[in-house]
């Protein structure tokens, strides 16, 4: 199959635009988390002081402050633009796909990509059922991040992958590795923020309560974990057919187990007393850190069988 | 002694003890993502242990080395595996309890609930109950009469949820018993064989490389087969890197055997041969120079030895082919005269002076660097020795020295000072194969699939109560709704608002409808 440059050019100025609007979008998300719920709170406060009991239910039915209204406006052109900003990411995976004639999740680059605009896609769902728009700062951070890591170190030109590659189960088991992976990338962020509303509640005045972010975390969780373990299920079943055995505890699928492993604890622990809330989070916060440990440590710094993911 | 019994069991069935030990299994793995695994790389470990002096030897009588072997991993999944069934056996007695019961009965004051409602309608509490029934469809249903002349219904839905639980831990049970039953009656063996037509048949570990056998099995009894390499073809893209490798083989296996059928099959990276109960995977490739040795008396011995890849973006490979002279007889004399051909090989010879590289993978110009050694090869030392190496003891020692050192291409020949020549005739590829059996795999595929399918039931499907309260009133009949949500989180607001409106809807007047649903609260 040959590669069709033109078209992995293109790809490359999507992603690169999409990082852009993420950027320019944080920032906005971040003038919102930082002057909106604020003084929407002091607003808030003034009012019920003044006695009034059906304003503390609507708030922005009252005339805002000229910041909150910016704040509020900014909020919702952020949530317009990561919308854009995923709409180019999902072009560039696309046009990649199309440029290499294979899934666009080849190598480590691809699925960064593909976890990242994951990760995005599953906020604007959350958005669309929980309060929590300001919150983006704090999701789209890691997301930048890894899109700068990805794009900068671990960029790799579009090319066909090596045979062990080429099976239909790549497009199967990495892509709901992937989907798995980067859902859990929001319960992760979410999961800190927890933490910090219920142990340092003077920080996090502008957080939204502490038993929706616990609910936000759970129920992506929830969702999350099956994908999970049918990726790894899928895994499984293609080692099979490619490297002789289901199962070697080669150091991807053993941090893979270890991952899998700690959120059936974090499931287990909200249904054990004393562990729920707090805890909880922190292993669910663990939970995402052993997924990123897998994909950068395993990939970069050990070597097995997983390693030819195109660094 | 029974209370300490009884206590312990309790301590270890517990959902404390359950979580913790989730905890081990998972901090107990991770040394084997960070440490070299015998399993996995032998030769890793050996220079682990060597570079971290007695740390490494501590680490290695500690069974770091074999984790997953280990005995406090095996303790912790055990504990674990004990855990779970302690903990399934009363859940499962209980599931088939409530599976028989009835919903419980409609508690008094439904207005405590967190999902609640309360509306006086038209129709007689026999309606009520008629229409209650009806919307419920689907659910468990129990209808009571009540002391003061109303009725109840008391309905539960979501049982699939614990069903789904059930299933899934059943079957993380069922998964790790089919793990172990293949643990003991697996077998593992890798073989060279050169893509010239050359054989191999799986009858007993001889004719393996490496087997590695699981517990129960001693390698007598193997599934019989035989397959034959013709041809191998590998195609590469510019940059060097594999675009497919491709193996021709034919094979045989039950009646075929006797009948002396071959049967063609395409083996490649993702389509290994399934046959006699066993899987034939192709794992890799490399080439085997051909070279003919004229001895000084005429005669000629053509060996073709396997070489090994050194560098696997290049295959430049190293090796040693080894002859024997003929017709000597006498020990003392042939230990005198043997001949190793040792050195590299370059499937592409890219040359930067006199040393030798490789540019490509493919064979494009191969080429060989080579040291001819003579003497005494060691072979009746009664130490086994690399097929790819010649006994360095040998070289140290003396008995075995260098006569000649050249770069050749195919069709090259060189005369020793003896008299002897050596010629390299071509290339012949070979591929690495690996036989695998496990007769307990479409097991642990079963109980995997349960497994995901046991996870989505049990984390998608809400375990919720709903119940329905008629008493007859002054203005009607008092119509009373109440919901309990059984699992956390679950958002069971939504659907208990769809019911009462529905309800509302099939019994109230339209006027009265916006608010009953204005009024609800959830």
């Amino acid at each position: 199959m040959d590669i069709n440059h033109t078209l992995s050019g293109y790809s490359d100025w999507c992603y690169g635009i999409a990082v852009g609007a993420y950027v320019v979008a944080m920032l906005m998300y971040l003038y919102e988390q930082a002057f909106g719920y604020r003084e929407r709170a002091a607003a808030k406060k003034e009012l019920v002081g003044a006695g009034g009991p059906v304003v503390t239910e609507e708030p922005a039915d009252e005339p805002p402050s000229a910041r909150v209204g910016r704040a509020e406006r900014l909020g919702k052109m952020a949530v317009a633009l990561t919308t854009f900003g995923a709409l180019l990411h999902f072009s560039s995976l696309a046009l990649r796909g199309l440029a290499t004639g294979r899934a666009p999740w080849g190598n480590m680059y691809e699925f960064g990509a593909t976890l990242c605009l994951v990760a995005v896609a599953t906020w604007l769902v959350v958005l669309r059922k929980y309060p929590v728009r300001h919150l983006g700062v704090w999701v789209l951070l890691p997301v930048i991040l890894l899109m700068f890591l990805g794009g900068v170190v671990l960029y790799t030109t579009a090319a066909p992958v090596q045979p062990a590659l080429q099976s239909y189960w790549l497009v199967i088991h990495v892509f709901a590795i992937a989907l798995g992976s980067g859902m859990v990338l929001v319960p992760g962020v979410v999961s800190v923020l927890y933490l910090l509303k219920v142990r340092k509640p003077e920080w996090s005045g502008r957080l939204p309560a502490a038993d929706v972010l616990d609910q936000v975390a759970y129920r992506t969780t929830v969702f999350a974990f099956p994908i999970y373990t049918a990726g790894v299920v899928f895994g499984a079943i293609w080692a099979e057919q490619s490297w002789g055995r289901f199962w070697g505890w080669d150091p991807k699928e053993t941090v893979a187990f270890i991952a899998w492993v700690v959120y059936a604890a974090y499931l287990h622990s909200r249904a054990t007393a004393g562990w729920r809330g707090g805890r909880a989070a922190v292993i669910n916060i663990v939970g995402f850190a052993a997924m990123i440990f897998n994909l950068f440590f395993i990939n970069l710094v050990t070597t097995g069988l997983h390693s030819y993911a195109g660094v | 002694m029974i209370a300490f019994l009884r206590n312990t069991w309790r301590g270890l069935t517990s959902m404390r003890t359950a979580l913790v030990l989730l905890f081990l299994l998972a901090v107990a793995a991770l040394p084997g993502a960070l440490l070299p695994q015998r399993s996995l790389n032998s030769q890793k470990v050996d220079e682990y242990i060597a570079s971290h002096g007695w740390w490494g030897e501590l680490l290695g009588r500690l069974e770091f080395y074999n984790v997953y072997g280990s005995v406090w991993f095996s303790a912790v999944y055990l504990l674990l595996f004990i855990s779970l069934v302690g903990c399934l056996l009363p859940r499962t007695l209980e599931y088939a309890r409530a599976l028989r019961g009835k919903p419980v009965i409609t508690p008094r004051n439904l207005s405590r609930l967190p999902h609640h409602h309360e509306a006086t309608v038209d129709a007689t509490p026999a309606e009520v109950m008629t229409a209650a029934k009806k919307r419920l469809r689907g659910w468990r249903l129990e209808e009571r009469e009540e002391d003061d002349g109303g009725r109840s219904i008391s309905a539960e839905r979501g049982y699939l949820r614990e069903t789904g639980n059930l299933v899934f831990h059943f079957a993380m049970l069922g998964l790790i018993v089919a793990l172990a039953v293949g643990k003991m009656f697996n077998y593992e063996g890798q073989v060279i064989v050169q893509a010239n037509g050359s054989q191999f048949c799986n009858v007993g570990t001889l004719g393996y490389d490496s087997f590695r056998p699981g517990l129960r099995v001693d390698g007598t009894d193997l599934n019989p087969f035989c397959v034959k390499v013709d041809d191998f073809s590998a195609n590469f893209l510019p940059t060097g890197q594999p675009d497919y490798y491709r193996a021709d083989i034919e094979y045989q296996s039950g009646d075929d055997l006797a009948t002396g059928t071959w049967r063609p099959y395409q083996l490649e990276v993702n389509s290994p041969l399934r046959t006699a109960g066993d899987r034939v995977y192709l794992l890799s490739h490399g080439y085997a120079p051909t070279f003919t040795v004229t001895f000084p008396d005429g005669q000629q011995r053509t060996h073709t030895t396997q070489w090994r890849p050194v560098n696997q973006q290049t295959y430049l490979s190293e090796g040693a082919t080894k002859f024997d002279p003929p017709g000597v007889t006498d020990a003392a004399e042939r230990r005198k005269r043997q001949i190793a051909i040792t050195g590299l090989f370059a499937p592409t010879a890219v040359l930067d002076g006199k040393i030798l590289g490789s540019g490509f993978p493919d064979l494009r110009d191969p080429a060989v660097a080579i040291d001819v050694l003579k003497g005494d090869l060691g072979n009746d030392s009664g130490r086994g020795q690399s097929i790819y190496e010649v006994n360095q003891d040998m070289v140290d020692s003396g008995r075995l020295k260098r006569v000649a050192r050249e770069n050749m291409r195919p069709g090259d020949q060189i005369t020793l000072d003896d008299g002897t020549k050596v010629s390299f005739d071509g290339v012949q590829r070979w591929v690495y194969l690996q036989v695998s059996h496990d007769p307990a795999q479409t097991w642990v595929l079963v109980f995997a699939v349960l497994v995901v399918f046991g996870l989505g039931t049990s984390l998608v499907i809400k375990r919720r109560r709903l119940w329905v309260r008629a008493v007859p009133g002054k203005d009607g009949t008092v119509l009373l709704l109440g919901g309990l949500a059984r699992t956390d989180q679950a958002g069971y607001g939504e659907e208990f608002g769809r019911v009462t409106d529905d309800l509302l809807a099939e019994l109230s007047p339209a006027d009265d409808r916006a608010d009953a649903v204005a009024g609800r609260e959830s």
